[in-house]
């Protein structure tokens, strides 16, 4: 058994060659450095939920002042563009299917004299729904048209008493008052970039010494186990905290992402987590005989759930019951909370301690996993 | 003729020999599109709810009944401080929190105009906005409904005759009248599904035997690079046309997606669209030297380009220069196409625009692919 003092001194040399087996390959870390800077600017620039030009279609058979007047409204909304006015609906649906409006509104014939004799003016708004979400609020924007223009000619005909006060719904976004998408998305990036960095990049590079063989050489070195993984994990970690680093940086300066918490206490979660992340990719390597196999576990296996199942994207609340469950288990769904916490709310340990505590025992649980696994591949050679 | 023959008789020996790549083929994306086709949505069904009811009244009473039985929302707390729901949604306790103003009721008997509130946790954005439009619907019809039935009609006309609004909108969703969120998503879960087959696979196949070293083997042999190349693009092209079929197949008889086109000009672009896909794998085959590095480049790629092409946002949401890029990017018109086709029932005239442009972005990657890979010897 070596001295303690050579120990740490072999950890030292050990951790030295993975610098530079990380430093050797420019291109992936070219690609690991630049990657978050990307996609917090494609995030932020292109994804993108508002909808700020409709394209609309008339179907105005018999224009008249009114429908004239309306269309003008819509016009000039700002949101809608007219691109065409058309005869009869059948022309309607050749629009539709070519994709060039995204939306119709139909008036009947006689509008104007069904409004001068008080009857109701009638229309019809189609939306394109193959894109339902977009179609829902186009929706809500025509009708806010309509109904200003309604209103306008209800008060210079009728008198404004006669129409039904309108009861305002005031809505209020918390947290996020413009609903800006890269508030929303830099948090999920986080979590994204740190499973990339921490998960897949621990688990490629581990399992290229086993498919290369050097692993057997240092398993049978004086080096233990668990000065291996460190040794493995440490360098990948510093690149995942100058990942965080540089997302939240380039969030702040280009978007003006708030920071409300603490940065501090999000740094030490991203640090939790980038653990979690590491063990797993630790436990991936150990238990994959081949690069590519580790790659495909290390897709499927953190990579797909921390997309797809950790509300980044998508509402957890409206995933189906049992795979809400199935969330339970994923970190960085717990992770993506303590973020969005942190900068959005500007909440402490106090709020989140519950997340942070799921996450230590996370890490405990799979860190001891790893370990094990990797004594025991030991055991066996 | 004979060397691409036997060329090919390799690769498919060995595509079908590695377990893994069958598992990437066959298990992964039918696990991904179920698991897409059931998490890729921003329907909120039980949005937890504050009540602030200042009001007492008959109607704010009702209204709140109302917005719990349209099953959207469920009561989790209610006070009459505002503070107190605020500190509530803080500790992620609640989703939303309705306040309803003192005099809520007598505002409306009197035809004085108020407000209700709806505060959200715009934490979750998509889920807020989703939210806001179901609880501002709700609030709506029900305030209509009561200011028509707290106030008497008499008032409503001078000249006498029935109150009617000035104008009446029919609203007609086409296509997806229900709205169904899922039957937008599916074709563009297909369309992930086939690139990363088609360009992540070839990526790997090749920089695999570089790294193995047999490609120094191959290249000192009399072999063509067009023969090289057809051999290694040939299998992996038919193989992502089985993964589209096995896909629609799941998306037709497990989620009930409606194809209204043919599936013949489905199939005709997905032709076109691999080319291109391929083809990028095959010019990122050319950049890397070890599989981690093709992996790193694949997946900044297909990042970039799957976010920017119209699959989860839409492209006329972006800004110009995106919109830009997104143009070139075979995968929003590949994304454009399947949607009109499956869903809006679109023929080729309407998406020759499309079919043009996938054939001409395919040859043009596969050409910068090919030319770029070289008969080399390290």
């Amino acid at each position: 058994m070596p001295a303690g003092g050579t120990r740490l001194g072999a950890l030292r040399s050990f951790m030295l060659k993975e610098v530079r087996h990380l430093l050797r390959d420019r291109q992936t870390l070219l690609i690991l450095l630049l990657l978050p800077l990307a996609q917090v600017i494609v995030f932020g620039f292109a994804m993108r939920t508002d909808i700020n030009d409709v394209r609309i279609a008339f179907v105005d058979p018999v224009p008249d002042a009114l429908t004239l007047a309306l269309r003008g409204r819509f016009a000039g909304s700002g949101q809608f563009t007219e691109v065409a006015v058309l005869p009869g609906t059948r022309e309607l649906e050749d629009v539709f299917r070519r994709g060039d409006a995204d939306a119709a509104l139909i008036f009947e014939p006689g509008f104007a004299d069904r409004i001068g004799r008080h009857e109701s003016g009638k229309l019809m708004l189609v939306t394109d729904a193959s894109d339902p979400n977009t179609a829902s609020r186009i929706q809500a924007y025509a009708s806010a048209v309509v109904t200003a223009y309604g209103a306008s000619l209800g008060s210079s005909s009728l008198g404004s008493s006669a129409l039904v006060p309108p009861v305002e719904v005031r809505g209020r976004m918390r947290y996020n008052p413009t609903l800006e998408s890269v508030n929303l998305f830099v948090p999920g990036l986080i979590a994204l970039v740190l499973t990339l960095v921490s998960a897949l990049m621990s688990a490629i590079s581990l399992s290229r010494e086993k498919e290369r063989g050097t692993l057997e050489v240092l398993l049978v070195s004086p080096i233990r186990p668990w000065q291996i993984i460190l040794g493995k994990v440490l360098p990948y970690l510093v690149l995942a905290l100058a990942n965080v680093g540089t997302a939240l940086l380039a969030a702040r300066v280009v978007f003006g992402v708030p920071m409300r918490g603490s940065l501090a206490l999000l740094l030490g979660a991203s640090l939790v987590y980038s653990l979690v992340g590491l063990a797993l990719g630790v436990l991936i390597a150990a238990r994959t005989s081949s690069q590519r196999a580790a790659m495909l576990g290390a897709m499927v296996g953190t990579m797909m759930p921390s997309t797809l199942l950790s509300g980044m994207v998508f509402p957890i609340a409206s995933l189906p019951g049992w795979l809400q469950l199935v969330t339970v288990v994923i970190p960085a769904r717990w992770f993506i909370v303590i973020v969005r916490g942190i900068m959005l709310r500007g909440v402490g340990l106090t709020e989140l301690w519950m997340e942070m505590t799921v996450l230590a025992v996370m890490l405990a649980v799979l860190l001891a996993a790893a370990i094990r696994s990797f004594s025991a591949r030991l055991g066996n050679q | 003729m004979r060397t691409l023959r036997f060329l090919l008789r390799k690769e498919f020996l060995q595509l079908f020999r590695d377990r893994l790549v069958l598992v990437m083929l066959f298990v992964m994306p039918i696990a991904q599109l179920l698991l897409m086709a059931n998490a890729a949505t921003f329907e909120v069904r039980d949005a937890r709810l504050y009540i602030v009811d200042m009001d007492h009244s008959t109607t704010s009473r009702g209204l709140v009944e109302h917005l719990l039985a349209s099953g959207r929302f469920v009561a989790r707390g209610s006070s009459e401080s505002m503070s107190l729901a605020d500190a509530s949604m803080n500790r992620r306790e609640v989703d939303a929190i309705l306040g309803i103003p003192r005099g809520l009721e007598q505002d409306i008997v009197a035809g004085r105009p108020t407000a209700v509130q709806v505060v959200l946790n715009a934490e979750d954005g998509a889920a807020a906005g989703v939210t806001q439009s179901y609880a501002a619907q709700i609030v709506d019809t029900y305030v209509r409904d009561a200011g028509a039935r707290l106030r008497p009609p008499t008032r409503a006309l001078a000249g006498g005759g029935a109150a009617a609004a000035p104008i009446e909108m029919a609203r007609s969703a086409w296509y997806n009248p229900e709205l169904v969120y899922r039957d937008f998503m599916i074709p563009g879960v297909l369309v992930v599904l086939v690139t990363i087959v088609g360009t992540l696979l070839t990526a790997l196949n090749i920089v695999r035997e570089k790294e193995a070293g047999t490609l120094d083997q191959l290249n000192v042999t009399p072999i063509g690079k067009a023969t090289f190349i057809a051999a290694k693009l040939i299998p992996l092209w038919l193989l992502s046309f089985v993964v589209l079929s096995m896909g629609l197949g799941i998306a037709r008889i497990v989620f009930d997606l409606p194809m209204r086109g043919s599936i013949l000009v489905v199939f005709f672009a997905a032709a076109l669209y691999l080319l291109g896909a391929l083809g990028i794998g095959l010019w990122i085959s050319t950049m890397a030297e070890t599989q981690q590095q093709a992996l790193f480049v694949s997946y900044s790629i297909m990042l970039v380009y799957l976010l920017m092409s119209g699959l989860f946002t839409p492209v006329r949401s972006m800004p110009i220069w995106a919109q830009w890029i997104a143009q070139v990017s075979p995968v929003m018109h590949f994304t454009a196409l399947m949607r009109a086709v499956l869903i809006k029932g679109a023929v080729v005239a309407d998406v020759q625009r499309e079919l043009i442009l996938l054939a001409t972005i395919g040859a043009c990657v596969l050409a910068l692919g090919v030319w770029r890979y070289r008969k080399r010897a390290n």
